[in-house]
């Protein structure tokens, strides 16, 4: 017998706040099914759906606001969650159980709040308008940049990690940036006196003045400057703009006037499962209080948003339980990290400290008092020593023999903990909580490569911070449990491709059938190991690709140089350099296009991609081209692509080098290098970054006293800001350190792998690459430079050789015996130009025009 | 033996390319010929036509040795098809067509 089943309507979850810890709680509810028990409705008070609070000054380095959000515009629509922004919560009405909106009332089963914190500004007479900014909304940011428009001096009022993230912000938008603090040093709550002092030399060294242990008593107009700062003790300091970034409080108004019970420093209090003093409602984030504190950090937030989803899920444990503050950051490009009791303050603790006054680096270790254990660690300007700090205090490591070692330099290398050291509670990934067990059980759950141990424990998908560490368990886990990790290159070659690359080397190989005698297995190869040891020895000796015992070594682009398109033709792209063209140059591309037939489409790149041509014509199409001067682009190789520029200081009133010439030079000098994938560069003329150089393998962005070079930048499918690798560089010093960057890559990348991915899996990450290329710690930079200048002095254009030479011609005939084009090839004509016409085989899935 | 089985010349060996391939026209066909000299057998012909993309590209695609079998695989989609037969790896009811060829003295002869 069947019952009728009515069905009941789902009781409704209400959450107030969308941003970060609010949406986090929303996926960890998503994760958990929570769709199938609860109608979830998300209110948001800002115009925009959750985005990355802790990277806001990218926006002012060229990411928009919907980069920074946190998920797909689809996310909440796709999983059947009611998002509400732009419309603000106004009242909390606890006896009927409803939130109050400007649009009606919602009624509520169970509430989150997770409303956040604003900006505290101190009291100070005359701070209005643009001299009363804060920074937390990217409205807030909006607001600054219309301030900073005919600007040339900012403030910041704070120089906590806020502070210090608004001054880069000023600095991005080309201002003057001054913090002022009240404490005698820089983030008091996370760093000592000496820990303090060292921040503030590399931050002013960066040219942000930093003023300490200064009271502003008011705000008046200015002489020089839009205001003039008043100062404690008759000081004062002008400027156009004043930031406000003195703290936060917690966002706890509607609690307050809903009568549920604060914290004694303001917040909502709640208990250990982030329930509030009524049943029905939860607090997480900013806005909640626990133990009588707020946390101004996002993990704890992530923490208390897991464990309210577990809580509304009816799932037992997962209690909050405080959170560790312990925290590593990149503040203006200065590594800064604290660890646990950072000032010494447990009875009893005993410090060492290395303090090198030169580089303006410190380092402080805290141990307790039987001197076994870690209790906290200060760090300035390297944090590759966090990670193993980190470890020794989260899972109380006894201490080695001689605990100063632990912060001590190393020359070489930091001495890691291994991932066989960790006990199975260790945290490997603090943003996902992921432990060294879960790891292992996922391991045992089948992922046996490190992308789906990623996918299956979302391990080093937040900050990417673990990324050694992960790898480092991943392997020790795997080779405990017999598995060998393969890493053949095919059926053919037992090697990885740097081993390969090491033997090509150092055994002086020039051809495939070399290689393959001597290491190698079978007769012939095939088309994975041919590409990859074609572009070793191209990468090493620099022969044309066109050399006989090359060509079978080549995917078909190569072999053709041009690139093979859906129908079989090719497209062809000179070289532009930098994105520089006469208009002479500009005819004879016309000339050429109008002359085949060629569809033209300007690249991203900068250049001009001239598509439709058959086998036959790419030899006549080239002849035109260099007899006007032009270059093969390499369009078709894992070789060097192009170098964008902007216009730069000949022409832009802001520039401050000449980008132009600059990425001339950049892009004569690698054109033709093969590379284990395609190698994109930028050159800005200023901050502004009209290149886009922080997408690129390789970005340089002018300064006022020379060049700041980013590296292994990436746009495409996983788009990845480049990191910033050295400031200030001089033209040689820039082509110097790009010189030994490109070979280390060539030397130690695996196939077809981009220089992002290449940095994200070198063990021992920025600061590894640093010492090699900047500090030359393995001493091979002179060879590496040498090697460089041998490929560099052996280029010759591709094509202009194989247009010399009738025997390479050969190749370019549609058919060997007959002279017809192929009359599979069809165009159709679109918007003015050929395209190629549907394939009677693949019928497209929309007919055009009908 | 009727006209079917006759052979035709179709190129010469200087048209070919060592290692590689290069296409020939035969009667309203495309041929992909595919030299390797050093193999027990060194010359292979087999269908210029890549089903999957529709386009005529089988003769640009890479040759190489998968599990003791000499394949080609397809420039676009890098699919591979043995060349002895013209079976795809990838898709078991693919099968390109495939043609006896030879050398005769430097001409290069197709069965048609």
């Amino acid at each position: 017998m069947n019952a009728i089943v009515t069905p009941q309507p789902k009781p409704t979850l209400v959450i107030v706040g969308n941003g970060m810890v609010g949406h986090h709680c929303v996926e960890q509810l998503v994760e958990r099914g929570a769709l199938a028990r609860y109608d979830i409705h998300v209110f948001g008070e800002e115009p925009l759906r959750a985005y990355d609070r802790v990277h806001l000054s990218a926006y002012f380095t060229g990411a928009d606001a919907e980069s920074l959000a946190m998920c797909p515009a689809d996310y909440y629509g796709r999983h059947g969650v009611h998002l509400h922004i732009g419309e603000a919560v106004l009242q909390l009405d606890r006896t009927a159980q409803e939130v109050v909106t400007a649009a009606g009332r919602y009624r509520y089963d169970h509430l989150v709040l997770a409303t956040g914190s604003f900006p505290f500004v101190p009291p100070v007479p005359g701070a209005e308008g643009c001299s009363r900014l804060v920074y937390r909304t990217l409205e807030d940011l909006d607001r600054i940049r219309e301030a900073a428009a005919g600007a040339r001096r900012g403030v910041v009022v704070g120089g906590g990690l806020l502070g210090l993230e608004a001054a880069n912000a000023l600095k991005l938008l080309g201002l003057q940036a001054h913090v002022v603090e009240f404490a005698p040093r820089l983030m008091p709550v996370q760093l000592d006196v000496d820990g303090g002092a060292a921040l503030r030399a590399r931050i002013e060294a960066l040219g942000v003045n930093v003023h300490v242990a200064r009271a502003t008593q008011a705000i008046v107009p200015g002489e020089t400057y839009r205001y003039r700062m008043n100062f404690d003790g008759g000081e004062y300091l002008e400027t156009d703009l004043v930031v406000f970034s003195a703290g936060i409080r917690p966002q706890d108004a509607l609690a307050r006037e809903a009568g549920l019970a604060l914290g004694a420093r303001g917040g909502v209090a709640i208990d250990d499962r982030c329930v509030t003093s009524d049943p029905a409602v939860l607090a997480i984030g900013e806005c909640a209080s626990w133990n009588g504190g707020v946390f101004g950090l996002v993990a704890p937030g992530y923490t208390m948003a897991r464990t309210a989803a577990a809580h509304l899920m009816g799932e037992q444990g997962a209690a909050f339980g405080g959170a560790d503050l312990s925290t590593k950051l990149k503040l203006l490009g200065v590594d800064v990290g604290s660890i646990g009791d950072a000032h010494g303050a447990t009875p009893g603790a005993r410090s060492y400290r290395f303090i090198d006054e030169a580089n303006a680096s410190y380092r402080r270790l805290v141990v307790d008092a039987d001197g076994k254990r870690v209790l906290g660690a200060v760090l300035v300007g390297d944090n590759s020593y966090y990670d193993t700090l980190l470890q020794y205090a989260q899972n109380a490591i006894a201490l080695p023999a001689d605990p100063a070692s632990l912060i001590l330099p190393q020359g070489e290398a930091v001495p890691a903990l291994g991932g066989d050291s960790l006990p199975a509670t260790a945290t490997i990934c603090s943003c996902h909580n992921v432990t060294k067990a879960a790891i292992c059980s996922a391991i045992d759950g089948g992922c046996t490569d490190l992308a789906s141990l990623k996918a299956d424990t979302r391990a080093c998908t937040g900050c990417g911070g673990c990324a050694g560490l992960l790898k480092s368990v991943f392997e020790h886990e795997l080779t405990a449990r017999g598995v060998a990790v393969d890493k053949r290159l095919c059926e053919h070659f037992a090697h990885t491709r740097q081993d390969l690359y090491h033997i090509v080397r150092v055994e002086g190989i020039e051809t495939f059938e070399q290689l393959l005698a001597r290491h190698g297995e079978g007769p012939l190869g095939c088309d994975i190991c041919k590409p990859v040891v074609g572009s070793i020895l191209a990468s090493c000796w620099n022969q044309p690709i066109m050399a006989p015992s090359l060509v079978p070594l080549q995917d078909t682009n190569d072999t053709f140089m041009a690139n093979m398109q859906k129908n079989g033709t090719y497209s062809v792209v000179p070289r532009i350099p930098g994105g520089e063209i006469t208009p002479e140059k500009l005819i004879v591309i016309g000339q050429v296009a109008k002359k085949y037939a060629l569809y033209t489409k300007i690249t991203g790149g900068q250049r001009i991609d001239l598509f439709g041509a058959q086998l036959h014509q790419l030899p006549n199409i080239w002849a035109e081209l260099i007899a006007a001067g032009f270059e093969t682009g390499h369009a078709y190789g894992k070789s060097t692509r192009t170098v964008k520029s902007c216009v730069g200081s000949t022409w832009c009133r802001y520039g401050v080098q000449d980008s132009v010439a600059m990425a001339l030079r950049i892009e004569d000098r690698y054109k033709g290098l093969r590379t284990p994938h395609k190698l994109k560069f930028a050159v800005s003329g200023c901050t502004r970054e009209c290149a886009e150089a922080q997408s690129k393998d390789v970005g340089v962005i002018a300064t006022e006293k020379g060049w700041n070079l980013y590296i292994a930048g990436n746009g495409g499918m996983r788009p990845r800001h480049a990191e910033l690798f050295a400031t200030d560089l001089d033209n040689e010093t820039l082509i110097r350190y790009i010189d030994r960057l490109l070979m280390f890559y060539i030397r130690t990348a695996d196939k077809l792998q981009r220089t992002s991915v290449w940095r994200e899996q070198l063990e021992g990450g920025l600061d590894y690459l640093k010492r090699v290329i900047i500090d030359d710690s393995l001493g091979l930079g002179a060879e590496l430079e040498s090697q460089m200048q041998h490929v560099v002095d052996r280029y010759e254009c591709e094509w202009a050789n194989a247009l010399k030479d009738p025997e390479k011609l050969k190749r370019f005939r549609t058919f060997v015996n007959d002279q017809r084009p192929d009359p599979g090839v069809r165009f159709v004509d679109e918007r003015g130009q050929r395209r190629p016409a549907p394939q009677a085989d693949n019928p497209p899935l929309v007919e055009e025009a009908i | 033996m009727s006209t079917a089985n006759r052979w035709q010349t179709l190129c010469t060996r200087q048209d070919l390319v060592a290692h590689s391939g290069v296409v020939a026209w035969h009667g309203g066909a495309q041929v992909a010929l595919f030299y390797l000299p050093g193999q027990a057998q060194e010359l292979h012909a087999i269908d210029n036509h890549d089903p999957q993309s529709g386009a005529n590209v089988i003769g640009r695609g890479l040759v190489g040795h998968l599990m003791g079998e000499l394949v080609v695989a397809a420039p676009l989609y890098k699919q591979h098809y043995r060349l002895r037969d013209g079976q795809c790896l990838e898709r078991p009811g693919e099968i390109l067509r495939t043609w006896p060829v030879r050398f005769n003295g430097d001409w290069v002869e197709i069965q048609s």
